[in-house]
C-alpha cells in the first residue's frame, strides 16, 4: 500500500446497471491505486461480473462513471476499454490454438516489416522480454494449443502488458489452477504491482485473497458493503459481509454409520489414464476422491458412470454388474453423476430450468410416450423448493441463473431420479460461499438418508470436512486410502504427490 | 464433435445474457412462425389476385404434386438439423430409389417388390451415412456430400441413359401412377401431399411432445450435456439418418409414380431446396431451435408461391430467382435485425480514435 501515491488509477463512481427489472449493480464506488492488488468479493449474483463487464466495455453503466486516471470514460466496446489501459484476464482465456504464443500476444496488431512481411523475430524478442519481466519461462514460438489454463492466462497477461495495460482485472483466475500454478500467478501479480499496475482480483477462495491482496471490496445484492484494507478484516468478517449473516457451520457433517456396499469397483483401468482402481462406497457415507488436477479422478468417475469405456475391471452397483460404456444402464441401476463442467456437461444452458431438471427423467414423466408438461413443471417446482433455488421464471433459460443456482438445478435433475449412488465432481467449484454451505448441507442430508456419495474435490478443506473416507489418486493409481480420522492435509498431499504408500489398500 | 468451433447464435446474440434478452429471443421465435403465417396469407392473396384459377381444387392438387415429395424429405431433415447435423444426400437417394424401381421393372419385376427393394436401398444408404456420422464421428456435411455423389453415381451406373419405361418396357401399373393425376378420394389433395401431412403430424408430435424430441433439442443445443443426461446421442443420430434414407427413398417412389417414368438424374439438386425449406421454416442450422409447424408453413408458402407464379406464366428461371430471394431473406432478416441493432448502438456511441490498435507497433514499455 505504500505505493498508493495520490490519485487512483481507476475509479468506479456510483455506477448503476439494470437488466430489465433486475438491478444488477446499484450505486457502487471504489478506487484502484497503482501498485495494489485489490480483491472484489461477493456471492454469485452480487454484481461482480457486471462490474467486470462494465470495466471491460461490454456493458455501459446506466448511471455513474468509470474514471481512468481522472478522466471519465465512455466505452463503446471492449476495444475502447483496452485502449484506456484496462485488460481483463478471464478464467478460461480464449487463445487461437494454431497461432504461436507470440502471435497470440500480438494478434490484431502484428508487427510488420517492409513488404508486409510478419516481423516474427521482433515478436518473439518482445514476447521473451515480457515473459522475463514476469519471471516466467514460456516459449514464445510454441503453438498455443496444449498450453495449460495457467499458461494461457500468462499469455493473456503478457498481452495486457504489451498493450501497456495499467489495470488488470482477473476474473476468478485461480478456479482451474493447481496450487503450484496459483503460487506462480501470485508472484506474477506481485511483479505487476511492483511495476505500478493495479490488479483487481476476483476469487471465491478467501485464503488466496489474504495471500495476495492489500485491500478488499465486498458486494452484496448489487450494492457495496465495504472497502477495507486486508489487515482490518478476518475471514469471518468477509463471509458475514458477503452473506449478510453468520454461517453456522462451514461443514455440517453428521456422523453416520455406513451400511451395505452400494458401489463396488474392482480393477478399473483405462489405458493410459488410470490403472487398477479399486473402490467401494457404502450407503450412508461420503467417499472423497482426492488428488491433483490431472490425476485421473474425473476420468474414473466417467468410466464408472459409462460416459467413457473402461479397458478392464468391473463396476457393480448393489451387486449388479454394469455393462461397459452405458450411462443409461448405470442410471437405471440407480447411479447419478453430477459432472465437473456445469455449463458444458451438467446443463443445456439455453433450455428452460424445468426442462433441465426433467432431462434425466423424461420417460418417467411421460404417459403413452408423451411428456406431460404439467408433471414436468411440478417436478421442477418441487425440487426448486427443496433445494431453495432462486430463480425468476421456471420456463426461463437456465443460463439466467447464478452459478450456485445452476449447480442446484443439476443436483435437482439427478436427485429427482432418487439415485442410490451420487457421484459428484467438484461439487462447489465456482460457487459462492453461501451456496457452497447449502450444497454441503444437502450432501450431508442425502448421506444421512442412506445415499452413497462419491465426491471428487480439489479443495482439501472440503475433502477433510465432508468425507468419511478419502481415496487419493496420483497419476492414475490409488496412492492413499484414509478414514476420516486418519485423513489430514499432510497425509493427503503426500499421497497425492505419490510420496508415501501409507494406508494404501 | 463440432461443438468447440461452432459459434452458436446464442453466444453471438444477447451478450448481456440478461433475462430480457433471452425472452426477447423467445418472442422473436414466436414471431417467426407468425411472420410465416402472414406471408402465407399474402401469397394466397397475391395468387388469387393474379389468376381466377388460383383458389380452386386443382391448384391445391398440383401444389401437392409439385412440392409433396420434396416436403416429405424436409421432415426427417428437420429432425437431423435440430441435432446440429445435416444430410445432403437426400435428393441423390430419391434418384437412387427411383432408379432401383426402374431397373427392377426393366428386368421384369412387378411393382410392389421393386418398391420394397427401393425402400431397403434407402435403409442401407441411410445406415451408411449414420454409421459414418454417428459411430465414426465424421462431420455430417462431408460424409453426406460424399454419399450425395455416391448414390447418384450408383444410380447412373444402374440406369445409364435408360429412361424406364422405355421402348419395349411395360408401362407402370396404372393403379399406382394414378397418384400423379387424381387426388385422394374425397379430397382435392395429392397422395404425396397427404402422406406429407400425416408424416408432419407424426414428426411434430415426436419433436415437440416426446422424450425423443426433447433429446433431439438437447443434442442440438449441447451434445455433451445430452450425453451426460443419459441420452444415447450416437444411437439416435444413427437412426435419424436411417429414417432420412428410408423417407427419401419413399419420396423417390412417389416421384417416380407421379411422373410414371424414371431416369437416373431425377431430383438432381433438390437437396438444397429441402434444406432451404427447413431453414426458411425457422430451424437453426446450428441445431436445437425451430418448430415443425414452421417447416409446414414454409412448405405451404413455397408451394403456393410456385403455383401463383406458374399460373401467371412466369418463366421458371425467374421463379427460381424469386424463391431464392425469399430464402435469402429468411436468413438475412433475423440476423439483419441484429446487425441493425449493432449499427444503431454504434452510431449512438461514436467510437473514439483508436491509434494504438490500428498501428502495428506499440512496443512494450
Amino acid at each position: 500500500m505504500g505505493s498508493e501515491s495520490g490519485a487512483p488509477l481507476l475509479e468506479v463512481r456510483e455506477v448503476t446497471k439494470s437488466f430489465g427489472a433486475v438491478a444488477a449493480v446499484q450505486g457502487v464506488s471504489f478506487e484502484l491505486y497503482g501498485g495494489e492488488a485489490h480483491a472484489l468479493l461477493g456471492e454469485n449474483g452480487a454484481g461482480k461480473s457486471t462490474i467486470v463487464k462494465m470495466l471491460a466495455g461490454v456493458h455501459r453503466p446506466d448511471s455513474g462513471d468509470v474514471v481512468v486516471e481522472g478522466a471519465p470514460q465512455t466505452f463503446a466496446g471492449p476495444a475502447d476499454a483496452r485502449d484506456a489501459g484496462i485488460s481483463i484476464i478471464y478464467q478460461e482465456p480464449s487463445l487461437f490454438p494454431d497461432l504461436s504464443v507470440a502471435e497470440n500476444i500480438f494478434v490484431g496488431r502484428l508487427p510488420l516489416l517492409a513488404g508486409r512481411r510478419l516481423d516474427r523475430a521482433g515478436m518473439v524478442r518482445r514476447s521473451t522480454e515480457i515473459f522475463a519481466r514476469l519471471g516466467v519461462a514460456l516459449d514464445p514460438t510454441r503453438p498455443a494449443r496444449g498450453l495449460s489454463v495457467a499458461d494461457q492466462q500468462l499469455v493473456e497477461i503478457a498481452k495486457a502488458l504489451s498493450l501497456n495495460a495499467k489495470v488488470l482485472v482477473m476474473d476468478e483466475p485461480t478456479a482451474a489452477l493447481t496450487n503450484v500454478e496459483v503460487d506462480r500467478l501470485f508472484e506474477v501479480i506481485a511483479t505487476l504491482r511492483r511495476g505500478g499496475a493495479a490488479v483487481l482480483f476476483i476469487s471465491h477462495r478467501l485464503e488466496e485473497v489474504f495471500a495476495s491482496c492489500q485491500r478488499v471490496t465486498i458486494m452484496r445484492d448489487g450494492r457495496l458493503v465495504r472497502t477495507a484494507t486486508i489487515d482490518e478484516v478476518t475471514v469471518e468478517d468477509i463471509i458475514r459481509s458477503m452473506v449478510g449473516r453468520d454461517l453456522e457451520q462451514l461443514f455440517p457433517k453428521t456422523e453416520t454409520t455406513p451400511r451395505e456396499v452400494v458401489l463396488d469397483v474392482q480393477g478399473l483401468s483405462s489405458e493410459g489414464v488410470f490403472v487398477d482402481v479399486d473402490l467401494q462406497v457404502r450407503a450412508g457415507e461420503i467417499v472423497a476422491l482426492a488428488g491433483l488436477v490431472g490425476a485421473g479422478r474425473t476420468e474414473v468417475a466417467r468410466a464408472v458412470f459409462g460416459i467413457d469405456r473402461r479397458t478392464a475391471g468391473t463396476v457393480r452397483l448393489l451387486g449388479k454388474e454394469l455393462p461397459n460404456g452405458r450411462p443409461r444402464k448405470a442410471m437405471a441401476a440407480g447411479m447419478a453423476l453430477v459432472p465437473e463442467d456445469r455449463r458444458q456437461q451438467g446443463l443445456v444452458m439455453d433450455m428452460p430450468i424445468d426442462q433441465n431438471v426433467a432431462l434425466a427423467s423424461l420417460n418417467e414423466l411421460s404417459r403413452v410416450g408423451l411428456i406431460l408438461r404439467s408433471r414436468e413443471t411440478r417436478l421442477a417446482t418441487e425440487w426448486a423448493r427443496r433445494l431453495q433455488l432462486k430463480f425468476g421464471r421456471m420456463r426461463g433459460p437456465v443460463s439466467t441463473l447464478s452459478g450456485g443456482n445452476q449447480q442446484k438445478v443439476v443436483l435437482g435433475k439427478w436427485l429427482a431420479r432418487a439415485p442410490r449412488l451420487l457421484i459428484i465432481d467438484e461439487p462447489t467449484r465456482g460457487i459462492d460461499v453461501g451456496t457452497k454451505a447449502e450444497v454441503h448441507r444437502i450432501l450431508d442430508e442425502l448421506v444421512a438418508g442412506g445415499m452413497a456419495v462419491l465426491m471428487i474435490s480439489s479443495e482439501l478443506p472440503e475433502v477433510l470436512g465432508m468425507a468419511d473416507r478419502v481415496l487419493v489418486l496420483c497419476e492414475g493409481r490409488v496412492t492413499g486410502d484414509f478414514t476420516r480420522a486418519e485423513a489430514d492435509e499432510d497425509s493427503i498431499m503426500r499421497a497425492a504427490a505419490g510420496l508415501s504408500a501409507t494406508g494404501a489398500a | 464433435m463440432s461443438s468447440e468451433t461452432v459459434v452458436r447464435p446464442s453466444d453471438a446474440t444477447a451478450p448481456d445474457g440478461s433475462r430480457s434478452g433471452r425472452s426477447g429471443r423467445l418472442r422473436g421465435l414466436l414471431r417467426w412462425e407468425t411472420g410465416l403465417l402472414v406471408l402465407l396469407v399474402l401469397v394466397v392473396v397475391f395468387g388469387a389476385s393474379t389468376s381466377s384459377d388460383f383458389l380452386t381444387r386443382s391448384t391445391l392438387f398440383y401444389l401437392g404434386i409439385n412440392i409433396g415429395y420434396v416436403a416429405i424429405m424436409a421432415l426427417p431433415m428437420t429432425l437431423v438439423i435440430m441435432t446440429g447435423e445435416i444430410d445432403l444426400s437426400v435428393a441423390s437417394m430419391l434418384g437412387l430409389s427411383g432408379s432401383t424401381v426402374g431397373l427392377l421393372w426393366h428386368h421384369g419385376w412387378s411393382m410392389w417388390p421393386a418398391m420394397g427393394v427401393a425402400l431397403l436401398v434407402g435403409l442401407v444408404g441411410g445406415a451408411l451415412n449414420g454409421l459414418l456420422v454417428a459411430k465414426v464421428g465424421l462431420p455430417s456435411i462431408a460424409v453426406t456430400i460424399g454419399s450425395l455423389a455416391l448414390f447418384r453415381g450408383i444410380a447412373e451406373i444402374m440406369l445409364g441413359s435408360l429412361v424406364v419405361p422405355g421402348l419395349g418396357d411395360r408401362q407402370f401399373p396404372a393403379g399406382l401412377t394414378s397418384i400423379g393425376v387424381s387426388p385422394v378420394v374425397g379430397t382435392p389433395l395429392a397422395w404425396g401431399f397427404v402422406v406429407f401431412l400425416v408424416l408432419a403430424l407424426v414428426c411434430g408430435v415426436l419433436l415437440h411432445m416426446t422424450p425423443l424430441g426433447r433429446s433431439l433439442v438437447a443434442m442440438g443445443l449441447q451434445p455433451e450435456a445430452a450425453q451426460f443426461a443419459g441420452i444415447r446421442v450416437a444411437l439416435i443420430k444413427f437412426w435419424l439418418y436411417v429414417a432420412t434414407g428410408v423417407l427419401s427413398a419413399f419420396a423417390g417412389i412417389i416421384y417416380t409414380l407421379q411422373v410414371s417414368s424414371v431416369s437416373y438424374n431425377a431430383g438432381t439438386g433438390l437437396e438444397l431446396n429441402v434444406v432451404a425449406i427447413v431453414l426458411f421454416g425457422g430451424v437453426s442450422i446450428f441445431g436445437g431451435r425451430g418448430t415443425l409447424p414452421g417447416v409446414v408453413l414454409a412448405v405451404l408458402i413455397l408451394g403456393s408461391l410456385q403455383m401463383a407464379l406458374t399460373q401467371r406464366q412466369v418463366d421458371p428461371n425467374v421463379q427460381n430467382v424469386v424463391t431464392g430471394v425469399l430464402l435469402l431473406l429468411s436468413v438475412v432478416v433475423p440476423s439483419g435485425g441484429e446487425a441493425l441493432r449493432r449499427l444503431r448502438a454504434r452510431s449512438r456511441h461514436p467510437r473514439k480514435n483508436r491509434p494504438s490498435t490500428a498501428q502495428p507497433t506499440s512496443s512494450p514499455a
